[in-house]
């Protein structure tokens, strides 16, 4: 007999496995290998959401909102480079390769990077001319597959950052499926054309933290102790990763928390490895704290930073600054609802696309494709990312000027309550209303 | 020549000199083992290092030409791009690392993962090489006139390595490939560039089978 409308509103969806948990295994029956995608974690994870700033009242004097100065302007790398790096707002663009993004958006992203007067950074595939050109302070990257790396561009770069891992994958290579290994890219790499690019996940001449430490002496000693050299990790056991950092020699530490993005990796990569960055940042600062490095040597934290708040409430955990990848491109207009009926030849939607991977990208910033990075010219891209950090670095200075601070690294934990007991426990602020701080025995 | 004695000048004086010398010859003594010593060179200069260095010695070296006179530790001319550097004893492991061109020549045995992610260099290893030589070698030669150790090639693209002696366990997706005509010829000149004594007809060759360079489920028990 068919079933009725009735009957079927009263169909029971099973928790265990709901309908894209269902989709997957069909996926999987069919096609035997694991979901390779773009994007960041979608599951529901603690987040800055879930604390709350507590402003000014009686016990704090606020800051006049639109005429007393909050000033933003952040140092890198004042622990041994000759040449720290300054930079006008916390906000630094994080490495995302050219080969991941289309020429169109690493130059966008150097040009708004630009005129914030921050930094953007390259990523597993070298540097471009282009991004050099339009990137005033530019952050190179030193990657376990070293494609493209060379001494050149070690000399004519701003910082360097030795890649341990990032919050996407932590204890994974990058990826680059063929159909984005164009020419360009592959001779970029010294790769073959079309090759389903997977780099190392370890680096070649080193395996711990004591040849680290002597790989950071080799590449101070090729760029005669000038320029600061960053370490990034991803968000696992962040106390002892960014101990091991500061043994090592960092100037700037980069902790990437799990919702950290990428252009394509393994899905139970991205959704089961890691930790939230939410703790990560207090894991982190209680790390520098204990060794007594706190704000020698500087932290940077990223992975899912999405708006001032969420700034605001990393850099009161006790971050120098921040890094967005993501944002950057949602700015430069990731998921936005156009060319709707390229997201459907992808069989996604805006709001949902994660299809980096395919080089398809609708709008034009996951693509080779001449035609669709049409859709993103560098001078509209650049002026979209620079109003979206613009908004960013005002929204900062609104919380910090209601927290009394008079410079945003003036924020700190005490200006904080945590709205859920998981918050609490692990960025270490009390649950609003309480003085409760879970796990806190004191 | 310019003379430095690391017992009384610093590595860091050394290097400095190193990177604003346009020119010359320039001798190294007493290098017990250091760490960085002559890495980033970028002038057409001839360096002779007389004794053990430690860690990353001519690490991305152009240009230069660099001999040292004793073992050298992990890392050895480490993504070297141009010139040549010469070891005359043993080295370490991952010696070449990522090495996007130039020369490599070992006139003793190489450690593990020698010529790891080579990208372009030409390695000559007078000896024997340890397990996981040319790993991920993407680019450029590896020359093994003694034996390789297990795993030799494992995942590689298209490097080209050369063995004389005796192969362990070939890495994933490499295999034994036919030595043509032309690649005993290309090999005989590299041996008589680099002044290694040995018969081009007496190496087999080895390179990537290309099965995994993409994803196919068919080959998922090769990783």
């Amino acid at each position: 007999m068919p079933m009725t409308t009735e009957r079927k509103l009263s169909l029971r969806p099973s928790a265990t496995f709901p309908q894209h948990v269902l989709d997957e295994i069909h996926r999987a029956a069919d096609q035997g290998i694991y979901e390779i995608r773009g994007f960041g974690a979608k599951r529901s994870l603690p987040t800055f959401d879930d604390l709350v700033f507590l402003g000014a009242s009686m016990s704090r004097y606020a800051l006049e909102g639109y005429r007393e100065k909050c000033a933003t302007d952040v140092v890198m790398g004042t622990r041994h480079a000759k040449k720290p790096i300054e930079l006008k707002i916390p906000i630094t663009i994080a490495g995302m390769s050219f080969g991941a993004l289309g020429a169109n958006a690493k130059e966008a992203i150097g040009r708004a990077a630009t005129a914030m007067g921050t930094s953007t950074t390259t990523g597993d595939g070298g540097m471009t001319e282009e991004e050099r050109q339009s990137s005033k302070t530019l952050v190179y990257q030193v990657l376990p597959s070293r494609y493209g790396l060379n001494p050149d561009d070690i000399r004519r770069a701003d910082a360097l950052e030795i890649v341990v891992g990032q919050g996407a994958k932590p204890g994974g290579g990058g990826m680059l499926l063929g159909h984005k290994v164009t020419e360009r890219v592959a001779g970029m790499r010294d790769l073959p054309v079309d090759i389903d690019q997977r780099s190392a996940c370890r680096h070649p001449d080193w395996t711990g933290p004591d040849d680290l430490a002597i790989k950071i002496q080799e590449l101070r000693e090729i760029t005669d102790w000038e320029i600061p050299i960053y370490i990034k990790i991803g968000a696992t056991r962040v106390s002892y990763d960014v101990a091991l950092a500061v043994k090592s020699g960092a100037d700037v530490i980069v902790v990437d928390g799990m919702q950290g993005g990428t252009a394509a990796t393994q899905d139970v990569f991205i959704e089961h490895v890691g930790i939230p960055t939410l703790p990560a940042v207090r894991m982190a600062v209680e790390a520098l704290q204990e060794l007594g490095m706190h704000r020698k040597v500087q932290l940077i934290v990223s992975g899912g930073i999405r708006s001032g708040a969420d700034v605001a409430k990393a850099l009161a955990l006790g971050a120098d600054a921040v890094s967005i990848g993501s944002a950057a491109m949602v700015a430069l207009g990731c998921n936005r609802s156009v060319f709707l009926e390229d997201y459907e030849a992808l069989g996604t939607a805006p709001g949902y696309c994660h299809h980096c991977h395919t080089g398809r990208c609708p709008v034009g910033i996951t693509t080779h494709d001449a035609e669709l990075q049409e859709r993103l010219p560098p001078e509209q891209g650049a002026r979209w990312l620079r109003n979206y950090l613009t908004t960013m670095v005002l929204e900062i200075q609104t919380l910090a000027r209601a927290c009394g601070k008079s410079h945003v690294l003036n924020l700190e934990p005490e200006d904080l309550a945590a709205l859920t007991i998981e918050a609490a426990a692990m960025a270490k602020v009390p649950l609003a209303g309480t003085d409760w701080i879970p796990g806190n025995n004191k | 020549m310019k003379a430095f004695d690391l017992n009384t000048d610093s590595v860091r004086e050394l290097n400095q000199y190193l990177h604003d010398s346009p020119s010359g010859k320039l001798s190294v003594t007493n290098p017990a083992g250091r760490h960085c010593i002559a890495c980033g060179i970028d002038n057409a200069v001839e360096v002779s290092i007389d004794g053990h260095v430690g860690y990353y010695c001519a690490g991305m070296n152009k240009t230069a030409q660099i001999t040292i006179g004793g073992n050298a530790g992990p890392g050895v001319a480490e993504n070297i791009m141009s010139g040549s550097v010469r070891i005359k004893g043993n080295a370490s492991q991952s010696a070449g690392a990522s090495g996007r061109g130039g020369t490599l020549i070992i006139e003793g045995d190489a450690s593990a993962r020698c010529g790891i992610s080579m990208k372009g260099v030409d390695i000559v290893v007078a000896g024997s090489v340890g397990h996981l030589s040319a790993f991920m070698a993407q680019k450029g030669r590896l020359v093994v006139c003694g034996d390789a150790g297990d795993f030799l090639g494992d995942s590689i693209y298209e490097a080209c390595i050369y063995v004389r002696g005796k192969v362990g366990e070939l890495g994933a997706d490499c295999i034994e490939k036919e030595m043509t005509a032309a690649h005993v010829h290309g090999l005989e000149d590299l041996l008589v560039a680099t002044g290694v004594a040995a018969n081009a007809d007496d190496f087999r060759r080895y390179g990537s089978a290309r099965k995994l360079y993409n994803f196919d489920i068919d080959h998922a028990d090769d990783y």
